[in-house]
């Protein structure tokens, strides 16, 4: 089991800082939703969790060790990732790019044992992509590739989960089917899970608790129908917004009022 | 046929067939020439010379220097020289995530062909275990390059690899001008033109097994420790920040990569001057035959590039007999139209 501890994080690039003293925990086996405008800081969040950024000040933990002090081999081995742009200049399969999830347990010259190839095989099982596996990773259709990239995170065993904009560029269809896994290796596996999402009512729909960000700080955290009020998305998105209750769950559902119509109240 | 077999047979008898091959190459390279020895000949005074038969000599004396002094270090060497351009090419290819780069991309050529041609221009005729100052000052001149390279390009910590290509495009224009300038003034500086040509279109320059002694351990080195890299370098695919993901040192792995590339082209430059398309095209045939995996496109890239340079360096000795062609024109011409083909064919290859 795995948590996340983030204390008094800040961060910035070049010009300016995109994160401001960010104090969040994340406990093994929650599911947390990041949300925010673009530019709010959830993809530099993200790689903050991954170690691949260092905070410029304060501190990430990983069940208790300073991200700082680990290697990312061993980061790499409690912790996937499935970043927001994937392209890969060559032809590798499916079953190939899988593959690729074994690299922090691989050994030079005794790469893709008996035991690396099961878990490429249960990971392909478990995406439902088996299938897939001959074939070339380029040919695949965005829903299916998102899948293997997928895919290729769980074969690396991870414990923490972290998936930039998992649903991004997907049609419906696959947008339900990838949330339903994650949801489902989450209840199942007790897999820890922090998503960047755009799409507030999936957000509402697949995560039971959400951290809002806006310029870089922590709005608002805690569970949908907490976060996801008129006031604060009209605060942090200015979009004219109305927020009724999902007919099925009863989670939060956000309206868009396109402009002129805002004033009609029923 | 191959797919059905399990991975590690499939990578074990690729393997084999391309050794196979390179063996045949070397026995043909070395019967042909400007004087043909035959095949049964070779085999009976190699098995002599290392002492395990007594065969009564059906050759001639002559026929017996000339493979053992002169034809077979130099079918030795093009073997080394192509193992290592083909490596090379792997390894650049794989790092900077480009199916254009070749070994000479981040300006190992104009730095080795400037080291040359300075040290031609040099009136000093320096010869140190075998080697002249030319080849000793191409290998420092290519090491020299990349070093400048890669520390150009890197900015705060990091070596971003768009960086290094742009460095190194830099670099080789501006080390490319003064080369031209010295060519230019040839009259002045004192330079002969015809070795400046020769190293730039590339030459099998060995005479002697003292070079082969020195170059050997390098390439094949190189190429062992290289493979050591191969799982890493598919995550590169994924490129660096996929890479990072993955649990892989990308700072530390990249300037272990690139080193080993740059010392693989530097050590084959020294012997041979600049080959073309060796290194470009052999890891692209093995790549779009075998497929990308790094495991396998490796080794086999390396066999196939020693095949590919023996036969080339032996049709550059035996199409104009006696006079000898560069043997990279002799890749080029081979290299170029194969590569149109690729081109032509493989459009799918690449994802973009």
């Amino acid at each position: 089991m795995v948590s996340l501890q983030a204390r008094q994080v800040f961060f910035s690039y070049l010009n300016g800082l995109v994160l401001h003293n960010i104090n969040l925990s994340i406990k093994a086996g929650e599911m947390v939703g990041l949300l925010g405008p673009n530019g709010s800081g959830k993809t530099t969040l993200i790689k903050l969790a991954s170690g691949v950024l260092k905070p410029k000040q304060g501190e990430i933990k990983l069940d208790g060790s300073s991200l700082r002090q680990l290697s990312r081999k061993s980061i790499a081995r409690s912790v996937a990732v499935v970043p927001q742009h994937f392209n890969i200049p060559f032809a590798f399969t499916t079953a190939e790019v899988v593959m690729l999830g074994r690299t922090p347990f691989l050994k030079a010259f005794v790469e893709g044992s008996e035991v690396d190839r099961q878990f490429v095989a249960s990971a392909l099982e478990l995406v439902s992509i088996s299938e897939l596996k001959e074939r070339r990773f380029d040919e695949l259709s965005g829903g299916e590739r998102q899948k293997v990239v997928l895919a290729m995170a769980l074969a690396q065993q991870p414990k923490l989960l972290l998936l930039d904009e998992p649903t991004l560029h997907l049609d419906i269809t696959h947008q339900v089917e990838i949330l339903e896994l994650v949801r489902r290796l989450n209840v199942e596996r007790g897999l820890t899970v922090m998503a960047a999402m755009h799409d507030l009512n999936l957000a509402a729909l697949y995560f039971d608790r959400l951290i809002l960000l806006k310029e870089g700080r922590v709005s608002a955290d805690g569970p949908p129908a907490q976060v996801l009020t008129e006031d604060r998305i009209r605060e942090v998105f200015s979009a004219p917004v109305r927020v009724e209750p999902h007919p099925v769950t009863g989670v939060p559902h956000i309206v868009i009022i396109p402009k002129g119509n805002d004033t009609k109240q029923p | 046929m191959l797919s059905k077999l399990g991975r590690s047979n499939r990578l074990i008898l690729i393997l084999l067939l391309l050794s196979g091959g390179l063996v045949i190459a070397l026995l043909l390279a070395s019967a042909f020439g400007a004087v043909t020895v035959s095949l049964p000949d070779i085999l009976k005074m190699s098995l002599n010379k290392i002492a395990v038969s007594d065969f009564s000599p059906t050759w001639r004396a002559v026929d017996e220097t000339i493979i053992f002094q002169i034809r077979l270090p130099r079918v030795i060497g093009s073997a080394l020289v192509g193992a290592a351009l083909a490596t090379a090419g792997v390894l650049f290819q794989g790092l900077l995530r480009n199916p254009m780069a070749d070994p000479y991309i981040i300006g190992t050529s104009a730095g080795a062909a400037l080291g040359a041609t300075i040290a031609m221009m040099l009136p000093i005729n320096l010869a140190f275990l075998g080697f002249g100052l030319v080849p000793v000052a191409a290998f420092l001149g290519a090491l020299t390059t990349v070093i400048l390279v890669y520390n150009l390009a890197r900015v705060g910590g990091k070596t971003p690899i768009i960086s290094m290509l742009l460095a190194g495009f830099v670099v080789s224009a501006l080390l490319a001008a003064v080369m031209a300038f010295m060519m230019s003034m040839s009259d002045r500086f004192g330079l002969n033109l015809r070795s400046v040509y020769s190293f730039l279109m590339g030459h099998i320059s060995v005479t002697s097994w003292i070079q082969i002694a020195i170059v050997a351990p390098l390439v094949i080195g190189g190429i062992i420790a290289a493979r050591f890299f191969a799982f890493r370098l598919n995550a590169f695919a994924l490129g660096e920040e996929g890479a990072a993901y993955l649990g892989i040192e990308i700072e530390r792995d990249k300037i272990i990569i690139l080193a080993l590339g740059s010392l693989l082209t530097a050590a084959a430059v020294s012997i041979s001057g600049l080959i073309g398309f060796v290194g470009l095209v052999v890891p692209h045939a093995v790549r779009l035959s075998l497929g990308p995996d790094h495991r396998l496109l490796l080794p086999a890239s390396a066999l196939a590039g020693a095949v590919f340079l023996v036969i080339a360096d032996l049709l550059a000795r035996i199409i104009l007999i006696p006079a000898e062609i560069p043997v990279g024109i002799i890749t080029a011409i081979i290299g170029a139209p194969f590569f149109i083909y690729l081109l032509r064919h493989t459009r799918r290859e690449y994802a973009f």
